[in-house]
Formats: C-alpha cells, structure tokens, sequence
C-alpha cells in the first residue's frame, strides 16, 4: 500500500468522526423532541473502559453510551460485527460473551468488563476456519452478506448449547437472527453440516 | 440516546444509595442491569435519565429449589432459568414462559428483576414521534384508544392507559403466587407480585410499588401441589421471538380426573398480569370436560373490555384457557 491509499475502513473511520460531530450538532437542533433536548448540553463524563476482546485486553476512553457493538466497530475496528437495526431484532451484532451468544447493540461496552467478548473475527484458527464459516460457503448460505456474521455467531452457539437437533429445532433458536434475503434454507443447512462435525463446538 | 452519567457502584449499598427509580416512567436516575429492554428505550429516546446506576454484577443469580420452593436471584439470566432441571421438572410453566420470551441471545443477556421490570410494547409509548401518551408525557392523552389497538389490554384498563404488560415470566409467576423480595437502602419487604404491579388508573407512568433507591432482589415462588402440572401456552402472530396476543399460564392439581385446584393467570389482556380466581373456583372440582372448560373460562370475560380492533382478545383468551387446561390435566 503506497501512502497515497486508503482503505474503506480507514475513509469511512475517518468520516465518521466528522459525521459524528456534525450529526451531534444537528441532533440538538432538529431530530430531538424537545424534552430530550432540555439538558442535553451536559456532556456525559467519559468512562475508562477495558475490554477483553478475541483474547485481547484493550483499554478505552469511552462516552458512556457507548454499545459494546459501537465499541468493537468504532474503536477496535472489528467491523465483522454488523449494526443493522440497533435495537436487538435483527441479530446481525451477535457476538459471544463468556460464551454465550448475546446481541452486542444491547450492552453498554462499560458494563461489560472482565467478561471475554468473541467477535467474528475470532472464530477462525489463524487461516483455518470454524466449521461452521466454512459450512456457509459451502452450502451459499447468504446472498447480500450483512446477517451472516451474526448468523454464524448464534449459528456456533446453538451448536455449542445442544440445539441443532432438527431443522424446526435449529429454526427455533435461530429465530433471533433475520436475513432480508431469505437464505434460511441454506443457513439451517450449513448449521446441520456443521453440527455432525467434530471440532464445531469452539470458539467460545 | 440523550447523554447520561454512568454510576459502577462497587456493591450493592452503593448502589441503592442512588434514589434511583425503576417503578416510574419519569424518573432522572434510573438503574440498568442486563439492559436488553433498557437501551432499546434509551436508542429511541423513550428514557432520558441524566443518570444510569448500574447493578451489573451486585445482584444475586443463584437459582435455588428446596421444600419451600423455588428462589430466583434477580440477577438470574431467563436462559439459566429456563434451562435449570429442577425448574423444568417442578416449574415447568416458568421454564415455558421463558422460553417463549425474546430471542436466545437476549435470554442470555436479561435478567429476573428486568423481566418484570420491561415497559410495555405500545407502540404509542415506544415512539416518541407520537405525542400523545400518558405512560410517556403525563397528561398528554392516549393515542392507543381509538387507535391501532389490536395488541392492547381489555382488563384493567382506564380512560388514561389501556397498554398491557409484556412479560411472560410473570404470567406464569402470578399464576404460582410469587412475591418478590424488595430492597432499598432502608431493608427489605415481600410483595406478592400480583401488588406488585400497579394498575394504570390516573398515574400509569407509575408502574408499580418501588420507592426510589429499591430494586428486586429476588423472586420467591411457593411450593405448590399443582407447580408440576403446569402449562404456559402463548398466542403470537408467529411462532417465535414474539410478544403474547393472548397467553394463558395454568396450574393444576387433580384428584383422580376431577381438578382439586387450578391457578390460572392471563397475559396480552391485562394492564398487569392478570389472575382469574374467578374461574379457578369454578373449575374447582369439575372434570376436564370440554363443556364445563367452557363455561368457566366464560366467566374470565366478566368485566373484559375492548376498545376495537382488541375485541378479538375477549373471546381469545377464554379458547386460551380451555386449552392450557386441557393440555396441563393431559400431563402425567
């Protein structure tokens, strides 16, 4: 990479912290009802935060609204996990905490310290990937891409939890996990192939 | 979400030093715990406390089940709960209810004391682009009646607030006659959970009984004959990760093929989590007969009322109860 390139992340990091600050300003003066506006001048007192990450401490500064998936994306760069509705339906933000699969929109990052946090990002084992990220492209169990991290996330937890007995069992407990493109067949698949194979429960 | 200062309390006293308020809508330091019904409220604007208390880490979370019945820590996930055997095989419609709550990931993530704490899902209340709602804004009106009400409550409703409670888990608890263990800076009381809740009258933005600077501690559910034959069964637009149109928690205990007693509550009707003595007493003693069934779930619909596209619920929730009946008196 000569010095001249930049990559999407790095653009879209960058234009994210004066979208941010612009949107702030605007948020003050034009979406906000009136009520919340009131006091909304006091800036919140930043919180240091230390995250375990993928077996990685990070130590972080951060506004107190701060969501653990904001925290990930934002400040540790690991844009595997997805924001897609922000409010917990969607599950595209799944990622393990201790182990277990948790939508990361919901958590404030500074209430989740000390616990060990499993991103996309630390699934696979160096170049060699969790059978169930390679389930997924063996089976096109996606089409746009945007659900699939989340997919996989609770897809290696319902293996791990004993829940990938039967399709209408696998549909059941991945019913927190929406794909817009309709690639259930697929997904339920892949976490079957997954699930008849040694190995498949790891990862958190 | 509106800008707040985040309190860490390193215990439990520290915390409940805070006067912080989870029993009214309108309160400026709330507490946050597993924060799943929490943040969605604070992301839509919904809640703007100047002020979060965390309880992360301060509370209870042991599940206990001994002769006097069974001790849910507050701080308990729904999916440990659910999940626990002894809960499965003596509470089983708490495990039920549980399980037909939310999502997996969300289960991992909330707690006992926030289940019963969550905000209805009215849709007036949790959209702040509409002004009138007297949950929200007291005094602004209630955009609910004489609108889109099909998800609404019809009992216990007023002119002011007729958005009913959301939790399943507390269906199937009143259904069992659990009190909850409060405690404030100041000591502890019990409160059965039925009083628990508050009915919505002229102030439902106070939701129920606690004072500020009390939480929930913990959950006590009685022993009782008929916990083991117990049905949770939920009527939802789909099949899963969805709030109750109508859900009915039933407990039985049976004297050969006649009911010695049922314990029946109602959830997606009421305002609150809405028990039905009434009927209880006129199953009591009957057989499992489809006719008699029918005739005491009838009485359920005594003081019912529907603001319209809500109708539906009165006739619902009775075919809820004949069926819970049926499929809990079908257990061994």
């Amino acid at each position: 990479m000569t010095s001249f390139d930049v990559t999407r992340r790095q653009l879209l990091a960058a234009t994210a912290v004066t979208g941010g600050a612009l949107a702030g300003g605007q948020f003050l003066s034009g979406t906000t009802p009136p009520a919340a506006a009131q006091g909304a001048a006091t800036a919140p007192v930043p919180l240091n935060v230390v995250l375990r990450v993928n077996e990685t401490e990070h130590r972080l500064t951060l506004d107190p609204r701060t969501t653990l998936l904001d925290a990930v994306r934002e400040h540790l760069h690991l844009t595997g996990s997805k924001k897609g509705c922000g409010l917990g339906q969607c599950g595209a933000c799944t990622v393990l905490m201790d182990g277990k699969r948790v939508k990361s929109c919901l958590s404030l990052a500074a209430l989740v310290e000390g616990r060990e946090i499993t991103t996309i990002e630390g699934l696979a084992r160096g170049e060699q990937l969790h059978p169930l990220q390679a389930a997924f492209i063996e089976r096109d169990a996606f089409q746009c891409g945007y659900c699939t991290s989340g997919q996989i996330m609770a897809g290696v937890a319902c293996i791990a939890e004993g829940h990938a007995g039967s399709p209408q069992e696998i549909r059941d407990w991945m019913s927190g996990n929406l794909c817009r493109c309709g690639a259930y067949d697929h997904i339920v698949t892949a976490i079957q192939d997954a699930a008849r194979e040694a190995g498949s429960v790891r990862g958190g | 979400m509106h800008p707040f200062t985040l309190e860490r309390p390193r215990d439990l006293s520290a915390a409940l030093a805070f006067p912080a308020h989870s029993g009214r809508h309108d309160a400026p330091t709330e507490y946050i715990a597993g924060g799943t019904d929490m943040v969605q409220l604070l992301q839509e604007h919904v809640r703007r406390p100047e002020r979060l208390v965390s309880l992360a880490g301060l509370l209870d979370n042991s599940i206990d089940v001994g002769p006097q019945g069974l001790r849910l820590g507050a701080a308990a996930t729904m999916a440990d709960v659910a999940a626990h055997p002894a809960v499965i095989e003596q509470f089983p419609v708490i495990s039920q209810a549980l399980l037909n709550s939310a999502s997996p990931q969300v289960r991992n993530q909330a707690t006992m004391g926030g289940n019963l704490l969550q905000r209805t899902r009215c849709p007036y209340f949790r959209d702040v682009g509409y002004s009138a709602c007297n949950k929200r804004a007291p005094g602004s009106g209630c955009a609910a009646i004489g609108g889109e009400n099909r998800w609404h409550a019809v009992l216990g409703t007023s002119e002011n607030c007729i958005a009913a409670n959301a939790s399943d888990l507390a269906v199937a608890l009143v259904a069992l006659d659990a009190t909850v263990e409060v405690r404030g800076a100041s000591g502890q009381r019990t409160v059965p959970l039925i009083d628990f809740y508050r009915l919505p009258d002229a102030t439902p933005q106070i939701e129920t009984v606690l004072e500020p600077g009390e939480v929930i501690a913990a959950i006590a559910v009685p022993a009782n004959a008929a916990a083991r034959r117990s049905h949770y069964l939920k009527v939802r637009d789909r099949a899963s990760f969805e709030f109750a149109v109508v859900s009915a928690a039933v407990a039985l205990e049976m004297d050969g093929a006649r009911i010695r007693q049922a314990r029946i509550a109602l959830g997606g009707v009421g305002t609150k989590p809405w028990r039905v003595p009434r009927v209880e007493a006129a199953l009591a003693g009957t057989t499992l007969d489809p006719t008699t069934l029918r005739r005491a779930a009838a009485v359920a619909a005594e003081g019912a009322q529907g603001r319209g596209h809500n109708d539906f619920k009165i006739e619902l929730m009775q075919r809820a109860i004949v069926r819970a009946v049926e499929i809990a008196g079908a257990r061994a």
